[in-house]
């Protein structure tokens, strides 16, 4: 078996695979791109060639655009794997959001797995993560620390319905990341028994449409825009994190604000947030979920690509397992980022038709 | 234990009153007895066990964590029974967590030997948030975001305003957790608690602050005057059921006080103003500060700074209740009470003679006294009411440029400075939620400084970089020269330099001043 380091090199934009001649989610335009899942910090536009899963592809042509989506796309469906100047690359599921996808390669015996952002926990609005044995796992470690121990995302909705039960004059106001948190925390609201319209800032639109074109339902979707202010008392409005603050929020009737996302674990991330009703919900593995599907993958090896990579690295060494930080620079988590550039964007756009 | 813990991560984060009372209502409609007592007691911080130290948190956090992992999560989360709370292995132990009088009493009666496994136990048995609601309550380190006031008004909203907080405030320090006899009478199954002989608190009335437009309004003859002198307003209590001193919040500080409470040989119940005293002169109020917040007080702080009482009101003589009456009637029967008892340590507060209020705002102008704030004028008609009640009392404050507002945040500040927080950011009430309307970093005394700096360390409920947000509690009069409106503050108004005047610690955070006390003064200039 040839050592994985000869032929897959961090570069600290991006993870190179030199025999295949791509790059996996590199953060500058390259010629050839493996893109894991459709979040900006994974899939940059201006790439030559990209090759993802299909709905990562449709993802990223609502995102960027059709043309910055890739010179040229390549849908690689579940599982089919193909050879690439002799390295064998097939794609399997990550269950972090819609499309998202692990990479696995075979080459000269070793097989390595990139897993992209993931998570075990059961999400209805993505496919479900599959388990990949290998030689070498590549994993993220956004929530590597013992203290990220996720609640059941139903526990978290409960509260937030619990809340509406409390203060029904009042409009909550949630804020969730506009790819993947949102369609899921429509999911979930759904699952319990909220069937009223949900209300949306325009920036959640497209997406939202992109999942119901894959056959995901998300129930009555209004624009937060046009409604009147009354309509939205006792209502659930979503918006991107960053609007949850400014005057769009203010602008609703006393409002609730709330936050889905992992970091709201943590009592003083919530605060600087100004967030009145911290929704634990997360599309990223959590410490335990980090450490068994590491153990689960039988790697005696592990790559971390971003994210608190010294605690992981730590715990794996005392279970014998090879650790190393790739540091590669330009991932972060999408709900940690105040507002990232196409928020702003998208909320320019739409500001004038706020409530 | 579970609605509890909800109820704190709840409060936490819930800036709006009248949001905190609704939540502590419903926690009150959906709890039983005693769950919700105990949970009452914690609340208004009547609960009384001796307290774990830190360390015994950290000893179990040892224990059941790995070290460099537990240093890296403490030093991301902040605060250590956060991070133990998050990060203790998850439930192990399906009994569920404890109950919350479960807690109470094991901690009431457990060897302190015992307690690590007790409490181990417990974290075993709980999800993060019971785990977090654990360890502050037995480390003592409790910031529920939530006056006594606030679940006294949410009693109250129980009963649909059929029993004010202020009845329930009258028979409160006749009662004990689990407070079964109040919530029986709080939901029309038990009659009202007789506090009987015990020693309770009855709410203050309290004067209106006077303003220009007030003044003209005003009929001279149907008035009394006072002069306001600046100590704490207290109750003194003293009925064959006990002693008590309590100061206008509702709290005892009978301990910090004893030469006033053995002067307390009388069945009755006083108004007046504690103050520091010298050969029948008031001292400044820095000198009462040395007095405040103490558990026990020496030989030697009693004869440096002796504490009296000026007597503005009485209330009760014996059993009999003075309150309906009007204010000219309470006097006279002060007087005579003053005359046949001559307590000790205690004098009258003296009527001002004027017949004009032309004449009596140049005696008010004219008052040497530095311990003199201002006139207070009484209504010789009124009744004692609790609460602030218009038109019947009026606070004509000396110098106006100063506001009661509430510390928000902290900061470290600059040079010598730089390991104190002493930059503090001030805040008004706009409807039920602050608005930050000042900073200051002077006016106060270095001893002060130290006594600011552990509060804040104390009552941090957040960090951000430098910054340090603390427990909406404390209320600081703060002094400046003018207040201008400014489109670059988010409270409209920007104050010239503010400076801490005194600390308020009697005075409850609600009772600070609202933004609009504040815009009153916009255009009215003072030399600095
Ligand atoms: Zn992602």
């Amino acid at each position: 078996m040839l050592r994985p380091e000869t032929w897959l090199k961090p570069f600290p934009y991006g993870l190179f695979c030199e025999p295949g001649g791509f790059f996996i989610d590199p953060t500058r335009p390259v010629d050839r791109a493996i893109i894991t899942h459709a979040h900006s910090d994974h899939a940059r536009p201006g790439h030559r060639a990209v090759l993802a899963s299909p709905a990562t592809l449709a993802l990223m042509r609502a995102r960027l655009g059709e043309d910055r989506a890739g010179g040229s796309q390549q849908p690689l469906p579940w599982g089919e794997a193909i050879t690439i100047g002799g390295v064998r690359v097939w794609l399997e599921p990550a269950g972090h959001v819609l499309g998202s996808a692990q990479v696995v390669m075979e080459y000269a015996g070793c097989r390595v797995v990139v897993s992209g952002d993931y998570k075990r926990c059961p999400d209805p609005t993505c496919e479900a993560f599959a388990l990949t044995a290998c030689d070498l796992f590549v994993t993220e470690a956004t929530f590597a620390l013992p203290v990220f121990c996720h609640p059941k995302p139903e526990h978290e909705t409960e509260r937030l319905l619990a809340s509406l039960a409390l203060f029904p004059e009042r409009t909550h106001v949630v804020g969730c990341y506009v790819l993947g948190k949102c369609q899921r925390l429509i999911a979930l609201l759904r699952a319990a028994g909220w069937d009223k319209p949900i209300y949306m800032h325009g920036a959640l639109f497209p997406l939202c449409r992109v999942y119901e074109a894959h056959s995901i339902a998300l129930g009555e979707l209004r624009p937060a825009t046009v409604a009147a202010r009354d309509a939205l008392q006792g209502a659930i409005v979503l918006a991107p994190p960053g609007a949850i603050q400014d005057r769009w929020a203010r602008r609703l009737v006393d409002p609730v604000v709330a936050l889905a996302s992992g970091w709201m674990r943590v009592r003083q991330r919530a605060k600087s947030r100004g967030v009145e009703l911290p929704l634990v919900i997360s599309d990223h593995a959590d410490w335990g979920e980090l450490n068994r599907t590491v153990d689960e993958t039988g790697a005696p090896e592990v790559w971390v690509t971003h994210g608190r990579e010294e605690a992981l690295i730590h715990a794996c060494a005392q279970r014998g397992l090879r650790g190393r930080a790739l540091r590669l620079v330009g991932y972060g988590d999408e709900d940690d980022e105040g507002v990232s550039v196409e928020e702003v964007g998208a909320q320019a756009e739409t500001s004038d038709q706020a409530p | 234990m579970i609605a509890f813990a909800e109820l704190l991560e709840r409060l936490v984060f819930t800036p709006s009153r009248n949001a905190k009372i609704a939540l502590l209502r419903r926690y009150f409609e959906t709890q039983p007895d005693p769950d919700r007592g105990i949970g009452l007691a914690a609340i208004t911080g009547e609960l009384s066990f001796a307290t774990a130290k830190p360390s015994l948190i950290r000893d179990l956090a040892h224990a059941r964590t790995d070290p460099v992992l537990f240093a890296w999560s403490y030093d991301y989360v902040g605060d250590l029974a956060e991070t133990v709370a998050l990060m203790w292995p998850s439930a192990s132990n399906d009994a569920g967590p404890p109950s919350l009088p479960e807690v109470n009493s094991a901690l009431q009666t457990a060897a302190k030997s015992d307690l690590p496994a007790i409490v181990a136990g417990w974290l075993d048995a709980s999800e993060p948030p019971v785990r977090l609601a654990l360890l502050k309550l037995i480390t003592g380190g409790l910031r529920v975001g939530a006056s006594a006031r606030l679940a006294k008004i949410a009693l109250s909203e129980m009963t649909g305003g059929r029993i004010g907080p202020d009845e329930i405030e009258e028979v409160w320090h006749g009662l004990e957790p689990p407070y079964e006899r109040l919530f029986a009478w709080i939901e029309s199954r038990g009659p009202k608690p007789d506090p009987a002989d015990a020693p309770v608190f009855r709410p203050l009335m309290l004067a209106h602050p006077l303003e220009p437009a007030d003044l003209e309004g005003l009929d001279a003859t149907a008035f009394r005057a006072e002069w306001k002198w600046d100590g704490i307003r207290v109750q003194l209590v003293s009925t064959r059921g006990g002693r008590r001193l309590y100061s206008r919040g509702a709290d005892d500080i009978s301990s910090a006080f004893p030469e006033i409470v053995a002067a307390m040989n009388f069945e009755a119940v006083l108004d007046g103003e504690l103050l520091v005293m010298r050969d029948g002169a008031v001292a400044p109020f820095a000198d009462l500060q040395q007095r405040l917040n103490r558990k026990a007080v020496s030989p030697r702080m009693m004869r440096d700074f002796p504490a009296a009482v000026r007597l503005y009101d009485i209330l009760f003589d014996r059993s009999e209740d003075m309150r309906p009456l009007p204010f000219d009637a309470r006097r006279a029967r002060l007087e005579a009470w003053y005359a046949r008892v001559q307590p000790a340590r205690m004098d009258l507060s003296e009527m001002i003679a004027f017949h004009s209020l032309p004449e009596l705002a140049e005696r008010r102008a004219n008052a040497r006294a530095a311990a003199i704030e201002g006139l207070i004028l009484k209504r010789a008609d009124s009744p004692y009411v609790p609460g602030r009640p218009k038109g019947l009392w009026w606070k004509w404050k000396r110098d106006p440029l100063t506001i009661d507002a509430v510390m928000m945040y902290a900061q470290r500040g600059h040079g010598k400075r730089s390991s104190y927080y002493s930059d503090y950011t001030f805040g008004l009430w706009n409807g039920d939620e602050l608005v930050p309307v000042a900073k200051a970093y002077s006016g106060f005394t270095d001893q002060e400084l130290i006594w600011l700096d552990r509060w804040v360390r104390n009552h941090t409920v957040a960090r951000f970089g430098p910054v340090r947000e603390v427990e909406k509690s404390l209320v600081l009069e703060i002094a400046f020269d003018a207040a201008q409106r400014s489109t670059r503050h988010k409270s409209g108004v920007a104050v010239r330099f503010p400076r801490v005047a005194r600390i308020r610690r009697d005075k409850p955070a609600a009772e600070a001043d609202r933004l609009e006390d504040l815009l009153r003064w916009v255009g009215d200039e003072r030399a600095a």
